[in-house]
């Protein structure tokens, strides 16, 4: 041995899962959406997308020279934002404005406030939103899915989410929903591909069933009280790709499963509070924005006695 | 002697700038500034009111009584608006309905009555005078700026010009949550810009007084380190 008597800082033991491990594994549970999502949206989803990381990634590199810190790309956590911001814009959206995006969901969302783990709200939707209340018709502007395999030149459809609106129910088949032939954001549409990144994560133990299970359940017992569909409610809008890889952000939902619960039950609350009620059709993104924004409250509530300090709980 | 009443005007316009410095008079600063022009009117609106209301609290300092000078400087303030408003709704229409309720808001507009406080119910007439012209200007340079970022960005135009837009719109700029953005920014950049003037002004001073008595002047350059 070199060094017979090494002095270091705790931790002493580490079991070798690094940011870098963690965000690998989000990217490899996205892969089956993002296949999806060439699939149904043609060539012209992967160049968004591409656009996206990309923005994302030099966003990052740059940002982080400009602050005179240490270089951050590395972690991967740049290509995790950038692709699900991609996945939750329409396909026609004009490049520079996906760009546009990725670069405010990275500057302003996550470095200035000082980069991974310190951002209070969920970058890739901060970026989702500023596109929306930027560019309104773009973000709107659905593409049928398959159209680009029939050769149609991009015709537009409406989501199930605004036909719900509009009709009161929408016309729709389960199988079709669950396949993601709908109209829709690039990724949010093929519920089975979401699942099974979800269940990759899970297995992994990168995240806990906690907060989609809870965020879901709460949306289709919601909507069934509410006299709604609520198995259109569940497979339609962004609410899959929002509870799993969304809500579940760890800089920004609480730390233990008190404070999860509250948190999840509360995105299902705002979203279908506004789905059903709001002006918008889809309030998944700012339900979830919201909610970030009550966490530090959220957890200052949860917060576990310490032991032997307060009031002994009488058993 | 000069020199003070330089001071006096100089003040407002970057270190102790009210909007960006004092971050006073946010709310008409972020209401109206959705366009180049309306900050233009704004700011020129609230200097008038401002120098205005300086000189007379400033000349009437003597008589008012200490315990009901906020009142006493409302009314002064509330009148040079009421006039300011009459004259705006009179010959710029325009103006008038761009800026709608936050021009007879200049009455509890805090920058004049902060001015008013601090310093012309303590000054004379000259200094109070310079003092609201400076602040005056600095509100104004704010709001210019700050509308013509918000206008070319939200808009694709400064000032109006040109018709279509240089670039397409980015319309969350013209919306209150790009409002506080980009006043944000420029906080950001008023604060930078103000400590590196402080930071020079410090660094000349001490480079007179302690480099000539300093045996290491010749190798360190005059170059300051933060921890001095």
């Amino acid at each position: 041995m070199e060094h017979p008597l090494l002095v270091s800082s705790s931790p002493h033991l580490h079991c070798g899962m690094s940011t870098r491990h963690i965000m690998r594994d989000v990217i490899i549970a996205l892969v089956p959406a993002l296949i999806a999502s060439v699939w149904l949206f043609g060539p012209r989803a992967l160049a968004v997308e591409l656009v996206c990381v990309a923005a994302a990634m030099a966003a990052e590199y740059l940002s982080r020279i400009v602050m005179k810190r240490p270089h951050t790309v590395g972690d991967l956590s740049c290509i995790v934002t950038g692709l699900l911001l991609a996945f939750n814009l329409p396909s026609t959206i004009p490049l520079w404005q996906a760009a546009f995006g990725a670069v405010v969901a990275i500057v302003v969302a996550k470095q200035m406030f000082g980069g991974l783990g310190q951002n209070f709200v969920n970058p890739a939707l901060v970026g989702r939103i500023v596109l929306i209340g930027s560019f309104p018709a773009e973000m709107g502007n659905w593409e049928t899915p398959l159209a680009w395999l029939g050769g149609v030149d991009a015709t537009t459809t409406a989501t199930p989410l605004a036909q719900l609106k509009e009709n009161g129910d929408a016309l729709f088949d389960p199988l079709e929903m669950l396949l993601g032939i709908r109209g829709g954001c690039l990724g949010e549409t093929c519920i089975i591909a979401l699942v099974i990144g979800g269940i990759y994560l899970m297995a992994r133990h990168i995240i806990r069933p906690l907060i989609p299970i809870t965020y879901i359940a709460t949306v289709f017992v919601l909507t069934w009280i509410l006299g709604e569909n609520p198995v259109a409610h569940v497979l339609s809008g962004g609410l899959m790709i929002g509870a799993i890889f969304m809500a579940t952000d760890y800089a920004t939902c609480p730390i233990n499963r008190g404070g999860k619960f509250v948190y999840a039950i509360g995105c299902g609350l705002l979203t279908v509070l506004i789905r059903v009620y709001g002006s918008l059709p889809e309030g998944v993104s700012f339900a979830i924005v919201i909610m970030n924004i009550l966490t530090p409250l959220i957890e200052k509530v949860v917060r576990p006695r310490v032991f032997g300090s307060g009031k002994a709980v009488a058993k | 002697m000069a020199n003070k009443y330089w001071e006096s005007f100089s003040k407002g316009i970057i270190k102790e700038n009210p909007v960006l410095r004092l971050v006073l008079g946010t709310c008409p600063t972020l209401a109206v500034t959705t366009a180049a022009f309306n900050g233009l009117g704004m700011g020129v609106a609230a200097t008038f009111v401002l120098v205005c209301s300086n000189i007379v609290i400033s000349l009437l300092r003597k008589c008012i009584p200490d315990k009901v000078r906020l009142p006493a400087y409302i009314v002064v303030i509330a009148g040079f608006t009421t006039i300011v408003q009459m004259l705006v709704k009179a010959f710029l229409p325009a103006i008038d309905s761009a800026l709608g309720i936050y021009l007879p808001l200049i009455v509890v507009n805090c920058i004049i009555l902060g001015r008013a406080e601090a310093l012309a119910g303590k000054n004379t007439v000259g200094l109070s005078a310079l003092d609201g012209l400076g602040m005056g200007v600095g509100f104004t340079a704010a709001l210019i700026v700050m509308g013509s970022i918000r206008e070319f960005l939200g808009n694709g135009t400064v000032f109006g010009w040109p018709e279509g837009g240089l670039i397409p719109p980015i319309a969350i700029f013209v919306l209150p949550a790009g409002g506080f953005f980009v006043f944000g920014m420029l906080i950001w950049i008023a604060n930078r810009l103000s400590t590196k003037l402080e930071q020079n002004s410090a660094r000349k001073e001490l480079s007179s007084e302690v480099c000539a008595a300093c045996p290491m002047a010749g190798s360190c350059h005059g170059e300051v380190t933060d921890h001095d």
